[in-house]
């Protein structure tokens, strides 16, 4: 895809999770006394309100909870079609990712189809794709 | 005895794509029919209520809040809300009924007004959402993958009933198709025909498993209604409905965080909050931007068990005026138009006055349901003639 995506607004919150992918890294928001993932990330865990909360590296691997193949050119520049899906992450539990599957024909994807985190930079922001696992 | 709470006025403004008349002019017109077919003066009129009243988004979306109006009117209200954070676009109704119920108000003006096409058609004077920087909120968790539509994030929803539970396309329809009828027969309705099954097969798809008549399109309207007080029906001239009761349930605000919509939890939740029953209900006004929203809403609130929906709607016969369980007699956000939600609240109500005409259901129906809202945002309302 080469449209230009949307810049999310980096905060405190959500900063590790859109710029991880500098270092490789999928991190989500985890609670230091609980264990609870916390996304989209809060300083306050949904769990058991600690503010122990701190981003966790995961290991980027997941797999298809659902998806839909989009058709509808939303911008100008949007090439369509492509997969929006929704990843259930296998390290963070209850945490679900909307994100594109990507290096693959867009009828090759189904529902529990595994996946791994694969990221795209653009202005700074390391947006988490993922790609099918053979 | 408690205060009850009835729906006594409707009015609605033109409905169109691109109207000329101005959003205001719109809400006016609407106020000013629904207090005629209340038999009120404005002067009698001392709440408002709208949904979802002036929020940081694209203008048309909500380009009249509860204030403007009150200024406008000339109205002195002793209640008033902009309902944005309220359960969902019926919300603004229940809140009114409880006002009402709470003796804060006597009669008060619910109104939304929707004018994306007309504002679309004028950016100088309505701006474009900025989706591309600065992304914020629920927006930043999905436009960044090209998943700017709720008909991508309601899509997922559907994607996952197929492959769990075997809905198909060809049951999906039922939804359009009995919009479309429905609407042919309402004459404030965009869509002036019926749709065949061809028609749809062959339409292009928008988000899988949504074609084009899977969506609503932008429309521009104000719908109105008018809560009274129990002790204040002496001043009306039309035949009452009772808001018996309404939910709002969430149990994740967090669109792509929930397993389904929250129209689960609000359909359980309604019917704690009255004696009635499913099987009591005679007619059912269900949310419908994007056609798999009923779906939720009949398994919701029990009509048939979770992962039934798509073979409740097989055939279209059991949703059809004449069915046993007649949905979106007016034609729905399909049909009618995307009058965003309080188009069901003012259906429920034609229909259990017998003012349907030649779109109205046999018998002599009491009991209605009108939702709002997809993913997690959800509300419902029992009305009642009783």
């Amino acid at each position: 895809m080469v449209w230009q995506r949307s810049r999310p607004r980096l905060d405190k919150d959500n900063r590790a999770f859109w710029t991880g992918g500098a270092e490789g890294k999928l991190n989500i928001a985890r609670c230091g006394d609980c264990g609870g993932f916390i996304h989209p990330p809060r300083e306050i865990c949904r769990f058991c309100l600690s503010e122990n909360v701190a981003p966790f590296a995961v290991s980027g691997a997941g797999v298809v909870d659902t998806y839909t193949v989009n058709h509808q050119a939303w911008a100008k520049d949007m090439e369509v079609p492509f997969v929006i899906a929704r990843v259930r992450l296998d390290d963070a539990p209850g945490v679900y990712l909307t994100t594109n599957i990507v290096n693959c024909p867009v009828d090759a994807v189904d529902i529990d189809d595994p996946v791994q985190v694969v990221f795209e930079e653009q202005d700074g922001i390391w947006f988490p794709l993922f790609e099918k696992v053979a | 005895m408690a205060q009850e709470a009835y729906i006594t006025g409707l009015g609605m403004s033109e409905v169109g794509v691109r109207l000329a008349r101005s959003p205001l002019g719109l809400t006016v017109d609407a106020v000013r029919e629904a207090i005629a077919d209340a038999g009120l003066t404005l002067d009698q009129i001392d709440g408002v209520a709208t949904y979802p009243g002036k929020m940081q988004s694209f203008l048309g979306f909500s380009p009249i809040s509860s204030d403007d109006l009150i200024e406008t009117l000339g109205l002195k209200t002793r209640w008033h809300i902009g309902a944005a954070e309220a359960t969902a676009q019926l919300g603004a109704i229940a809140e009114a009924a409880n006002a009402v119920k709470a003796g804060l108000a006597r009669h008060i003006l619910c109104f939304r007004t929707v004018y994306e096409a007309g504002a679309l058609a004028r950016p100088e004077e309505f701006p474009p959402l900025e989706r591309r920087k600065d992304v914020t909120g629920n927006s930043q968790w999905v436009s960044p993958f090209g998943a700017f539509s709720a008909a991508n994030w309601t899509a997922q929803f559907a994607m996952r009933h197929m492959k769990r539970y075997g809905l198909t396309r060809e049951q999906l329809a039922q939804v359009a198709l009995n919009d479309h009828a429905n609407a042919a027969l309402n004459p404030r309705a965009i869509v002036k025909k019926p749709l065949t099954m061809d028609d749809y097969m062959s339409a292009r798809m928008i988000s899988t498993p949504f074609c084009l008549y899977d969506c609503d399109r932008f429309t521009d309207c104000s719908t109105v209604v008018i809560v009274s007080a129990g002790d204040a029906l002496d001043e009306i001239k039309t035949v009452p409905i009772r808001l018996a009761a309404s939910a709002g349930s969430v149990e994740r605000y967090s669109w792509d965080q929930a397993e389904w919509a929250s129209a689960y939890p609000t359909g359980r939740d309604l019917w704690k909050n009255t004696d009635y029953k499913a099987k009591d209900v005679d007619t059912v006004q269900f949310y419908d931007g994007f056609a798999f929203q009923p779906i939720t809403w009949l398994e919701g609130l029990g009509f048939c068990d979770v992962g039934e929906g798509g073979r409740f709607l097989e055939g279209g016969k059991r949703i059809a005026r004449d069915g046993e369980l007649p949905m979106n007699t007016g034609g729905g956000q399909l049909g009618w138009g995307r009058l965003h939600g309080f188009g069901f609240a003012y259906e429920a109500v034609v229909q259990l006055r017998g003012e349907g005409g030649a779109r109205q259901i046999p018998g002599d129906p009491k009991v209605a349901i009108a939702t709002s809202g997809g993913g997690p945002m959800a509300a419902a309302l029992l009305l009642t003639k009783d």
